[in-house]
């Protein structure tokens, strides 16, 4: 059976002046319809990027430079600008981490809303308003009707994350992508926001890629996740067997870094060191000047995705 | 927003109270009105009575309250080479200096918004860096060398345009007030050359500012999400991105509007344009001080009201000025 979203081998670079930066390094992963995949990883490891890769909507100058974006079989990373238009925000939308900073300030939110319809659709502004009005009570909004008059800055971030998912919602898409979508707001909002968007996958069978660095909110939501590090996917399967019984050394490593499992006053587990700049990845695992397993193997030889006895795959030579 | 415009209005008075202060202590403090009045063979004992007469002698207040008071009724004082109320010589000025200034300002807008938005969304390309490079000349000239110039080429070597003189002109009112060049060929040939020469100081500076801002503006997030949402380019660029874009550049329009009044005395000199700067000019040669005075707090209202107006229109596009003004 072919997946919804298959990525395969993905590479992403950033054209610099001293040459080509790898941002992403060969990545695959796949969605099915109504799957939840959770991409996770320090800041830099190229979560967005990857998220940004998929609608093919890279900043300048980044590029994808290797590797196939497969959306029902259709290749998006090839796919012409105008073909690339007709699927974004409609098939595949995406929502992004500051709520504060995603609508325009100066168009109501009836104007952003009623233009994402319109420009996949031929209807007419009082259908439109009518899907709107719709949406915006799925995620909650209460009374809709006045909203739609209404600027942003007249809503709070939680508020506006609401109607940008609403947004997100409009065209019925078959995946969402949601970059760190409660990254900027209040705890208690963080949660209502995860509980919809959970809710609102299972209710309409979307796919869901969620990008955090919160592993909490990642087991909460989540049945798939990929960990992420500098550029490459060094642990992935099912989040419940990762979560609880991680493999590689840095998932392991994160995870003990989670206040949960301590008494109060203990102090938190780190990983030893920081994540290489792009720009010198150490040679071998990328991953060996912090890891207190390494060998002599892994100074030389770059680990690959490997099948472990749990089920899951992950990229380390001392499993 | 009623509550946001009558703010404003009363920002506006108060700056003109202060403009009509500064206007009459110069008047006050500088030069002898009783010496401009009479001749030689009246007596010192004679002009210190005329001094009482006139009030000279009150404190600067009491002066200054009567000056309020009679530039309220549209008193402020005599032209001397006229003989007319100064007031009056300005206003019949008036008509052919705003003239140029829209006819500057229509050129200004009509040219650095499609440059501006050309130049932001396509920076590499061979029009956007001529641009770029001849707005750096456009900057460095000044107004009085462009309008020599721009007089030797069209008027003196090619014949093509007028170089001195308004041309035929259509009376506006019926009233002989307002002579307008715009709706003759002649007078619009003759508009051409002092429109550009006065459009050329703010047009390089407009052209950079709308590049500029429209590159921010394209580097945010919202624009980014209205790419996400699958939204054709051209709205992206002319209704969300343009939109964010005006609003610093109708702030930044309405102060070089003010601005540029004062550069048509330069303008209106070189092309002999009988308006309010040319008169500026002879009436210093003239020291006739109560017209220059006039011209002062009359450019400064006109300063004043530009800016209020723009003010207003900003609060109109932008929606959180709006509720600012409602609270």
């Amino acid at each position: 059976m072919s997946h919804l979203l298959e990525v395969q081998d993905l590479k992403v670079k950033f054209a610099l002046r001293f040459g080509d930066l790898t941002a992403i390094d060969g990545i695959s992963f796949t969605l099915d319809k109504g799957e939840r995949l959770g991409i996770v990883g320090e800041s830099g490891a190229g979560k967005s990027v990857t998220g940004f890769a998929i609608i093919n909507l890279l900043s300048k100058p980044g590029f994808i430079a290797e590797g196939k974006v497969l959306f029902k079989g259709q290749d998006l990373s090839t796919l012409p600008g105008r073909e690339m238009r007709k699927i974004r925000g409609n098939r595949i939308s995406m929502i992004f981490q500051d709520p504060m900073m995603t609508l325009n300030p100066v168009f109501t939110i009836g104007t952003q809303m009623v233009e994402t319809l319109k420009a996949h659709r031929n209807i007419t502004t009082q259908e439109a308003e009518k899907i709107a009005l719709e949406k915006l009570r799925k995620v909650h909004i209460p009374s809709p009707e006045k909203r739609l008059a209404q600027y942003p800055h007249e809503f709070s971030g939680g508020m506006r994350q609401r109607i940008i998912i609403a947004i997100s919602l409009l065209n019925d898409p078959a995946i969402i992508i949601a970059d760190e979508p409660t990254t900027a707001l209040d705890v208690t909002i963080q949660a209502e926001i995860m509980d919809l968007l959970q809710e609102l996958c299972q209710e309409e069978e979307m796919g869901l890629i969620l990008i955090t660095h919160d592993l909490g909110v990642v087991s909460q939501v989540t049945e798939k996740i990929a960990v992420m590090y500098a550029g490459k996917i060094i642990e992935t399967g099912d989040t419940q067997t990762v979560v609880t019984d991680p493999s590689h050394p840095y998932t392991r490593g994160l995870i003990k870094s989670l206040p949960g499992a301590l008494k109060t006053g203990e102090k938190l587990y780190q990983i030893p060191g920081m994540m290489p700049n792009l720009t010198a990845i150490p040679p071998g695992c990328a991953f060996n000047p912090r890891c207190n397993l390494k060998d002599e193997i892994c100074l030389k030889e770059v680990p690959l995705l490997k099948r472990t006895e749990k089920g899951i795959m992950a990229a380390c030579h001392m499993i | 927003m009623f509550a946001f415009i009558i703010r404003r209005t009363t920002q506006a008075i108060f700056v003109m109270l202060v403009i009509s202060m500064i206007g009459f202590a110069i008047k006050n403090k500088i030069g002898d009105p009783v010496r401009d009045m009479v001749g030689e063979r009246v007596t010192p004992a004679e002009r210190a009575e005329i001094r009482e007469q006139l009030g000279l002698n009150d404190p600067f207040t009491k002066q200054y309250v009567r000056f309020l008071k009679n530039a309220a009724h549209g008193d402020l004082g005599l032209s001397f080479f006229y003989k007319k109320p100064a007031l009056e010589v300005i206003i019949a000025k008036a008509p052919a200096t705003m003239e140029l200034v829209f006819g500057a300002g229509l050129i200004i807008v009509l040219v650095s918004l499609p440059l501006g938005v050309y130049t932001a969304l396509r920076p590499r390309s061979f029009l956007s860096r001529f641009t770029m490079g001849f707005s750096t000349l456009g900057v460095s000239m000044p107004v009085f060398l462009t309008a020599i110039m721009l007089i030797y080429i069209f008027g003196v070597q090619l014949h093509w345009l007028p170089s001195y003189g308004r041309g035929e002109t259509v009376d506006l009112f019926g009233n002989g007030w307002w002579q307008s060049g715009f709706f003759t060929l002649d007078g619009l040939k003759h508009l051409i050359l002092p429109c550009v020469s006065l459009a050329s100081i703010m047009l390089p500076l407009f052209i950079r500012l709308i590049r500029s801002e429209m590159m921010e503006v394209l580097e945010t997030e919202y624009i980014k999400f209205a790419w996400a949402k699958g939204l054709p380019p051209m709205r992206i660029w002319m209704v969300h991105a343009f939109k964010n874009t005006l609003l610093p550049v109708v702030t930044v329009f309405g102060v070089q509007i003010g601005i540029m009044f004062a550069f048509t005395i330069l303008t209106e000199t070189v092309f002999q344009w009988q308006g309010m700067g040319y008169m500026f000019l002879e009436a210093v040669e003239r020291s006739d001080i109560s017209l220059l005075i006039t011209y002062l707090i009359v450019v400064g209202s006109i300063f004043v009201i530009v800016n209020t107006v723009v003010d207003i229109l900003y609060g109109l596009i932008n929606p959180t000025v709006r509720i600012a003004g409602r609270k």
